[in-house]
């Protein structure tokens, strides 16, 4: 007794875990299901089919694509633009910085389902057609704040003197930005570039609303889970939970390997 | 806002940026153009255009007008205010919910996971990059009816507390509110544990060596010292994990039933599928509102606004 109130905090965390990782776990184990009927709810048997025909069915990797271009070029525009307001925000002084950090603010303090339905009206009073620009035009903009908070957070803690050491030693404006500021603000950025990604690639609200017919792959895990659903939707779970675990992995050992290597801070 | 207008106020600490000719002063403004256009006319014109068509009558067929029927308003709250409270009730649950699962795990990787704490923070964020859909599917295999979850608590005899708290029916959980609450928290939990971890992770641990010096308990410390200064964080992860669960209809729709739908729900079938405009935008105008106000209350008794 005396020993699970010793660790009552980490029994509590790793339970907490445990109910997180558990539905990654029944995705990759379903993965290896061989369902009897339309929907792949319950185990059968072993089988590995699913994996080695991950594009056998019927429009899934169409969607599957057409979800990374989307998240893809969503990712560069709110970056772009993000990265620039941040920079602005923290870098200068000028009017209307608390309204436009207002702006900022706002579509993170809302429901999604509420911008998806004001966005629709707006498409639908313009008479624009719904689809892969609509979709694009939405995840771009629901994006935007979350890089801008995430270069900010960055850019805040860069020291103004490194740039000033740069322009002393007569570089000009855009050589200063280009080898000193960008490279300081560079994790912020990649950052807030990964985030948009996750956040475009994976968003369901938004795009359920103005989408029109066009498919993403989250639309058709959706449209899945009324038809039935195939063996393929967790392979691509699984796939993504992997890839995603290495990608952090690997950043981390990599700006591990420059903590220890690179100059002192 | 010419450029005349702005303030030549120049901090000791910024110098260089603000000695430029009158051009450079423009440089800030160039920089939040786009990114400023972008939301005002993706953001904020469809929130007047939203604002519109709620005081709008007609029919597809015929189109729509505006006639300042604001009767519609009172007409979507009269007919839809048990959707709207169970929204309210649902994602206080789970926001409480991922509160008590979170804060232990953001403590345990922010004080005692020592060589352990990357691998935990990589385990809390992957499923980011996981689709939710497809996990939150992976529930209702999880609850499924019969299944060895259902049949451990109602062995326990915790079905038979949830049953009469009217929260499960019978011996399932699918299609339940426990369910769709279930769904919810565990959908918002990582941004409930991330700004906590934060906040726990700027507490310097000298401050709880200082409390144990003092004579203070485990649990003093944790009441005076620590949970008061991870405030800011207890405050952004639960406005993070409430706001969107407040009109998320995905849980409701996957893990609930036909008595378990949320307002998301029935603004996502008056737009998408019965196609009565006015009353689908008063709907999410009233979320809008109801969101914002708690949101508001909430930030001024935390007393805590610099969240961004």
């Amino acid at each position: 007794m005396r020993w699970i109130r010793h660790h009552l905090v980490v029994i509590a965390g790793l339970l907490t875990l445990a109910y997180m990782i558990l539905p990654n776990i029944v995705v990759m184990v379903f993965s290896f299901n061989k369902p009897a009927g339309r929907f792949n709810y319950a185990w059968q048997e072993f089988s590995t089919d699913a994996w080695k025909d991950p594009c056998g069915v019927a429009d899934m990797c169409g969607s599957l694509s057409l979800s990374l271009q989307i998240a893809l070029w969503a990712t560069i525009g709110s970056t772009v633009l993000g990265s620039m307001i941040a920079f602005a925000l923290v870098r200068y002084r000028f009017r209307a910085r608390g309204a436009i950090n207002s702006l900022i603010f706002l579509p993170m303090a809302m429901p999604e389902v509420v911008m998806a339905a004001s966005l629709l009206t707006l498409f639908l009073n313009l008479g624009a057609e719904l689809g892969f620009w609509t979709i694009l035009i939405a995840h771009t903009m629901f994006c935007l704040s979350f890089v801008v908070v995430a270069v900010k957070a960055r850019v805040l803690s860069m020291d103004p003197r490194l740039e000033e050491a740069a322009r002393d030693l007569y570089a000009g404006p855009v050589q200063t930005f280009v080898r000193v500021t960008l490279p300081i603000a560079a994790p912020g950025i990649a950052a807030g570039a990964m985030l948009a990604f996750a956040l475009s690639f994976d968003d369901f609200i938004i795009t359920n609303f103005n989408s029109g017919n066009t498919v993403t792959f989250p639309m058709f895990v959706w449209g899945s889970a009324q038809r039935g659903t195939p063996v393929q939707i967790n392979v691509i779970g699984t796939a993504m939970f992997v890839i995603a675990v290495l990608i952090v992995v690997t950043g981390q050992f990599i700006s591990g390997r420059r903590k220890n290597s690179a100059l002192p801070k | 806002m010419t450029v005349t207008e702005a303030p030549p106020a120049a901090p000791a600490s910024e110098p260089v940026v603000h000695k430029q000719p009158a051009r450079r002063k423009l440089i800030p403004y160039w920089l939040l153009l786009p990114g400023i256009l972008w939301l005002v006319v993706f953001f904020a014109l469809p929130m007047v255009y939203q604002a519109s068509t709620s005081v709008q009558t007609g029919s597809l067929e015929e189109g729509f007008k505006v006639t300042w029927h604001f009767q519609t308003y009172w007409d979507a709250l009269t007919e839809y205010y048990p959707q709207f409270l169970r929204s309210v009730l649902y994602a206080g649950t789970a926001t409480i919910l991922c509160l008590l699962l979170g804060y232990p795990l953001a403590y345990l990787i922010a004080f005692k996971a020592g060589r352990w704490r990357n691998l935990l923070l990589v385990l809390v964020i992957a499923p980011f990059f996981t689709s939710f859909l497809i996990r939150t599917l992976a529930w209702k295999t999880i609850l499924a009816d019969g299944g060895p979850v259902v049949n451990v608590l109602d062995s326990v005899g915790f079905l038979d507390v949830t049953s009469w708290l009217g929260m499960t029916e019978g011996n399932r959980l699918l299609a339940t509110p426990l369910a769709v609450v279930c769904g919810l928290t565990y959908n918002f939990l990582p941004f409930m544990i991330l700004p906590l971890y934060t906040s726990l992770e700027r507490i310097d641990p000298r401050l709880h060596e200082a409390a144990g010096d003092l004579y203070a308990k485990g649990s003093t410390t944790f009441r005076k010292v620590t949970f008061p200064l991870s405030m800011p964080g207890v405050v952004s992860g639960t406005l993070l994990t409430f706001i969107p669960a407040s009109g998320d209809y995905v849980n409701a729709e996957l893990l609930g039933s036909t008595d378990t739908k949320m307002v998301g729900n029935v603004i996502q079938s008056q737009f998408l599928r019965v196609l009565d405009y006015p009353t689908a935008a008063a709907l999410s105008f009233i979320l809008m509102a109801v969101v914002l106000i708690m949101v508001t209350v909430y930030i001024r008794r935390a007393g805590t606004e610099d969240l961004v």
